[in-house]
C-alpha cells in the first residue's frame, strides 16, 4: 500500500509544480483558483504520507490503530479537503 | 343623507323667511338625477320599508315616475308585513306609509287586524317611538281605509302618557329611563298628540292641550338663526354618532307642529306670520347682460320644487349701479310676462344704461289676494347683474421722447384691435410714452380693472407698471433715467407687452406690442444684481447627461491554446500515476468475496464516487447549502457502508 501513496504523492506534486508553473507564466488571476489547487495538491499528499505513517507496521506509535481506521480517516479528511477546495475554487 | 329629501319636503312648507331673501334656484334635473343616484334599490328593492317610504316619496315629490320599479316587491314586503303577527310597530308603520304611496292590494280583515294590534300597542306603550308608530300607524288606516273603525278608547290616557315625557324647555324625552331630550323628539310628540286627537272618539280636556301648545311655544324659543335669516331648529347636546343635522330636526319640528295646529281649534302663538306658505323664489337664467348681443333681462317665478307660480306680475323696483354710489338707472320697471318661455322679460334696457356692475331690485306683486294666503313672496330680492360691452380704444400710440425737451424722436400708432411689432430704441436719456383713450358704448369714461404695461429683457427679467388716466386718456411716460436702477442696468431688448381688462369688458386685450432695444450706461460696482429666474424645470428634472463609467481595465487572460495546453499536461502526471499504479501490480483481491460484504464496498465505492460527483455538480451550479445537506446526508450513508465494509475486511485480516 505505501508504494501506491508513493505513487500519489509523487503525482499530486508533480501536478502542483505544474500549477505553479502555469501561475508564473500566466498571471495569478483569478489568485484564489491558483491556490485552490495547489493547496489540493499539498493537501492530498500530506493526508497521502499520514495514512503511509499510520499503517506502517513498524512505527511503534500507530501500531494499536488498525489500518482499515487510518484508511477510513483518510477518506474522510480527503472529502472534508475536497469539499473545501471546490468552495475555494470559485 | 337619505332622509334630508323627505324632509326637505316638509321644510319647504315652512314659515315664511324674513324680508331680505337670498337669490335661489328651483328644483331642476340635476337635483332629480342625484335623487335617483342616492335612491338605487338592489335586486328591485330596499333594505328596509323605511327606506322604500323615503324613496317613493322622494320620487313623488320632484316628479319622478319610476316607482313603478320597485312598486311590485314592496308591495309584496308591504302585504308580508302587514299578515305578520311579529312585525314590530315601525315595520308596520312604515308598511302602511308605503301603502299610502302605492296603494297595494290588501284585504280588509288584514288592516282590521293591524288596526287591532296597534290599538294594543297603543295601550301598551311606554316610549316615544312606540307612541308615534303605533298612533302614527291608526291615523294611516284611518285616512286610507275609512271602512275600518278605528278609536282610542282612553285617548285621553294616552294624551297624557304622551304629555309626561315632555321636559320644561318643550323639548320632549324618548321614555322615562332616559333623561336624554331632544328636539327631534319633540317634533315625534307633537304629530303622535295630533293623531290621538284626530282620533279620540271625544274632545280632550282643553287644559292638556293648552300645556302642549305652550311646550310648543317653548320649543320655539330655541330656534336659531342663520346669517341670512333663515330659522332652524337643532340638537343642543347629541352624541355625534346620532347627529343628524338642522334640516332633519327642523322638518320633525315643523311637520308635528302643522299636524298639531291642525287638530286643535284656536292658534299657535308662534314668532312669525304663523302661517304655512309656499315660499316663490325669483330667479335669473343669466345675470351678465351683453350690450353688443342686446341681451333682454329674464326672470322666472316659480315654487322650489319647479312648479308655476300663480298669476302675478314682476316688477322691477330699482336698478342701481355698484359703483357711481347708487344712483339709479332704472325704477319702477314692470317685466313683460312671455307665455312661450314662462319668463318676465324686460323688453329692452334703457339708453342710458351702461356698461358695470349693477344691483337689481325685484319684487313680486300677485294678481289674486287670495293667493298671498298661500304663497310667499318673501319680499324684494336683490340680484347683482353684470351689463358688459364694448370698450372703445382710441387713438393708441407709443413714442420715445427725448428727456430734456419732451420733443417726439419716434412715435409710431397702434393698432389695438390686432397684432402690432413695433421696433424702438432708446437709451438711458429718453423716455418711452405710451397713451391712448377708453369710453364706454355710451361714450362715457372707463377705467378698467387693469391698464398694464409690462417690459421683459430677453433673460427674462420683467418690470410691471400700471398706467393712470384722467377722464378718458390713459398715459404712461416711462423715463429711463430714473428707471436705470429698477432695470438692473440690464441693457438689450426688451418686450412690450399691454394689458387691458375689466370684468364688464367685452374686449380686453393682453398685446404683445413690439420691443425696445434700450441701451443702459454700466452698472457700477455695488449695484444690485438682477433677481434669479426661475431654473427651466426640464433642465432641473429633465434627463441628465449620459455619464461613461471608466470600468477597471480586465486583467490580462492567457491566450486559449496556452490554456488548453496546460490542461492536456495536467493530465500527464494522472496517466503516470495509473501506469505507476499498474507497475506496482495493484489489484483487487481483497475485495470482498461473499455477497452481503461486497454489496457494502461496492456502496461504499459509489457513496465516495457520489460525493466526488456532487462536489462537481457544486463546482458547476449548486450553492454551498444545498450542497452541505447533500454530503451530510451522503455522509451518512458512506460512514454506515465504511464502517460495515472495513470491520468485515478488518475482521478477516486478523
Amino acid at each position: 500500500m505505501w508504494c501506491a501513496d508513493t505513487c500519489t504523492c509523487r503525482f499530486v506534486t508533480l501536478f502542483g509544480f505544474e500549477q505553479v508553473a502555469y501561475m508564473a507564466i500566466v498571471g495569478s488571476f483569478p489568485f484564489n483558483s491558483f491556490l485552490s489547487g495547489v493547496l489540493s495538491c499539498i493537501g492530498t499528499a500530506v493526508l497521502a504520507v499520514c495514512l503511509r505513517i499510520q499503517v506502517n507496521k513498524e512505527n511503534k506509535e500507530f501500531k494499536d490503530l488498525p489500518p482499515e481506521r487510518a484508511f477510513a480517516d483518510f477518506v474522510f479528511c480527503n472529502l472534508v479537503l475536497h469539499l473545501v477546495i471546490m468552495n475555494f475554487l470559485g | 343623507m337619505a332622509r334630508n329629501y323627505v324632509r326637505f319636503l316638509a321644510l319647504i312648507l315652512a314659515i315664511s323667511i324674513c324680508s331680505e331673501a337670498a337669490i335661489f334656484r328651483p328644483i331642476s334635473d340635476s337635483h332629480r338625477s342625484a335623487a335617483l343616484d342616492l335612491f338605487k334599490p338592489i335586486d328591485g328593492s330596499f333594505s328596509s320599508l323605511e327606506e322604500t317610504y323615503e324613496a317613493l316619496r322622494t320620487f313623488e315629490v320632484l316628479g319622478i315616475g319610476n316607482k313603478l320599479d320597485i312598486s311590485a316587491s314592496t308591495c309584496r314586503s308591504v302585504v308580508e308585513v302587514l299578515g305578520s303577527s311579529s312585525s314590530n310597530l315601525k315595520d308596520l308603520f312604515y308598511a302602511l306609509k308605503n301603502q299610502g304611496i302605492l296603494k297595494c292590494a290588501i284585504k280588509e280583515e288584514i288592516l282590521k287586524g293591524v288596526s287591532s294590534k296597534l290599538e294594543a300597542a297603543v295601550n301598551g306603550a311606554s316610549s316615544l317611538p312606540d307612541f308615534y308608530y303605533s298612533v302614527g300607524g291608526l291615523v294611516l288606516i284611518k285616512d286610507q281605509t275609512p271602512e275600518v273603525n278605528v278609536l282610542l278608547d282612553d285617548a285621553e290616557g294616552v294624551f297624557r302618557s304622551i304629555k309626561a315625557l315632555s321636559q320644561s324647555d318643550g323639548r320632549w324625552r324618548y321614555s322615562s329611563n332616559n333623561p336624554e331630550s331632544s328636539t327631534y323628539a319633540a317634533g315625534m310628540a307633537f304629530e303622535a298628540l295630533a293623531g290621538v286627537i284626530s282620533l279620540a272618539p271625544s274632545e280632550i280636556d282643553q287644559s292638556v292641550v293648552a300645556t302642549v301648545k305652550n311646550d310648543v311655544v317653548k320649543l320655539f324659543d330655541s330656534i336659531e338663526k342663520y346669517d341670512d335669516g333663515s330659522l332652524y331648529f337643532d340638537e343642543k347636546t347629541v352624541d355625534a354618532h346620532e347627529y343628524q343635522g338642522p334640516i332633519f330636526v327642523t322638518s320633525s319640528v315643523i311637520r308635528g307642529v302643522t299636524a298639531f295646529a291642525a287638530v286643535v281649534s284656536g292658534s299657535l302663538k308662534l314668532p312669525g306670520d304663523n302661517m304655512v306658505s309656499i315660499p316663490l323664489i325669483v330667479s335669473l337664467p343669466a345675470t351678465v347682460l351683453s350690450l353688443t348681443q342686446k341681451d333682454q333681462l329674464k326672470v322666472s317665478v316659480s315654487s322650489v320644487l319647479g312648479s308655476d307660480a300663480p298669476p302675478l306680475t314682476v316688477k322691477l323696483v330699482q336698478a342701481s349701479s355698484s359703483s357711481s354710489k347708487g344712483a339709479s338707472i332704472i325704477e319702477n320697471q314692470e317685466l313683460k310676462f312671455d307665455g312661450d318661455s314662462s319668463f318676465h322679460v324686460l323688453d329692452a334696457l334703457p339708453d342710458s344704461v351702461d356698461i358695470g356692475k349693477y344691483l337689481f331690485t325685484f319684487e313680486v306683486v300677485l294678481y289674486d289676494s287670495e293667493n298671498e294666503k298661500v304663497y310667499t313672496t318673501g319680499g324684494k330680492t336683490q340680484v347683482p347683474i353684470f351689463i358688459t360691452g364694448f370698450v372703445k380704444i382710441d387713438s393708441p400710440e407709443i413714442a420715445i421722447l427725448d428727456s430734456d425737451l419732451g420733443s417726439i424722436e419716434t412715435q409710431k400708432k397702434l393698432d389695438l384691435a390686432g397684432e402690432n411689432s413695433v421696433a424702438l430704441s432708446a437709451n438711458h436719456l429718453q423716455k418711452l410714452r405710451l397713451s391712448f383713450q377708453l369710453s364706454t358704448p355710451t361714450g362715457k369714461a372707463f377705467k378698467p380693472l387693469q391698464v398694464i404695461i409690462k417690459l421683459r429683457h430677453e433673460s427674462n427679467v420683467e418690470h410691471i407698471f400700471l398706467m393712470g388716466n384722467s377722464g378718458k386718456q390713459f398715459e404712461i411716460i416711462l423715463d429711463f433715467l430714473g428707471l436705470v436702477e429698477k432695470f438692473y442696468y440690464l441693457s438689450g431688448r426688451y418686450d412690450i407687452e399691454l394689458t387691458v381688462g375689466d370684468s364688464v369688458m367685452e374686449n380686453s386685450l393682453l398685446n404683445a406690442l413690439g420691443h425696445i432695444e434700450l441701451d443702459l450706461p454700466e452698472p457700477p460696482e455695488k449695484a444690485a444684481r438682477p433677481p434669479a429666474q426661475p431654473i427651466d424645470p426640464h433642465s432641473r428634472y429633465g434627463p441628465k447627461a449620459e455619464i461613461s463609467h471608466i470600468f477597471r481595465a480586465p486583467e490580462r487572460r492567457p491566450p486559449k491554446e496556452l490554456s488548453l495546453g496546460f490542461l492536456g499536461l495536467t493530465l500527464v502526471p494522472l496517466i503516470g500515476f495509473l501506469v505507476g499504479l499498474l507497475t506496482l501490480g495493484v489489484n483487487l483481491k481483497n475485495f470482498p468475496s461473499s455477497a452481503v460484504p461486497a454489496t457494502f464496498a461496492a456502496l461504499f465505492h459509489l457513496g465516495i464516487g457520489a460525493v466526488l460527483l456532487l462536489y462537481v455538480l457544486f463546482w458547476l451550479k449548486l450553492d454551498l447549502f444545498t450542497t452541505l445537506k447533500a454530503v451530510g446526508l451522503l455522509g451518512i450513508f458512506l460512514m454506515f457502508v465504511g464502517h460495515r465494509v472495513l470491520s468485515h475486511l478488518a475482521s478477516t485480516s486478523s
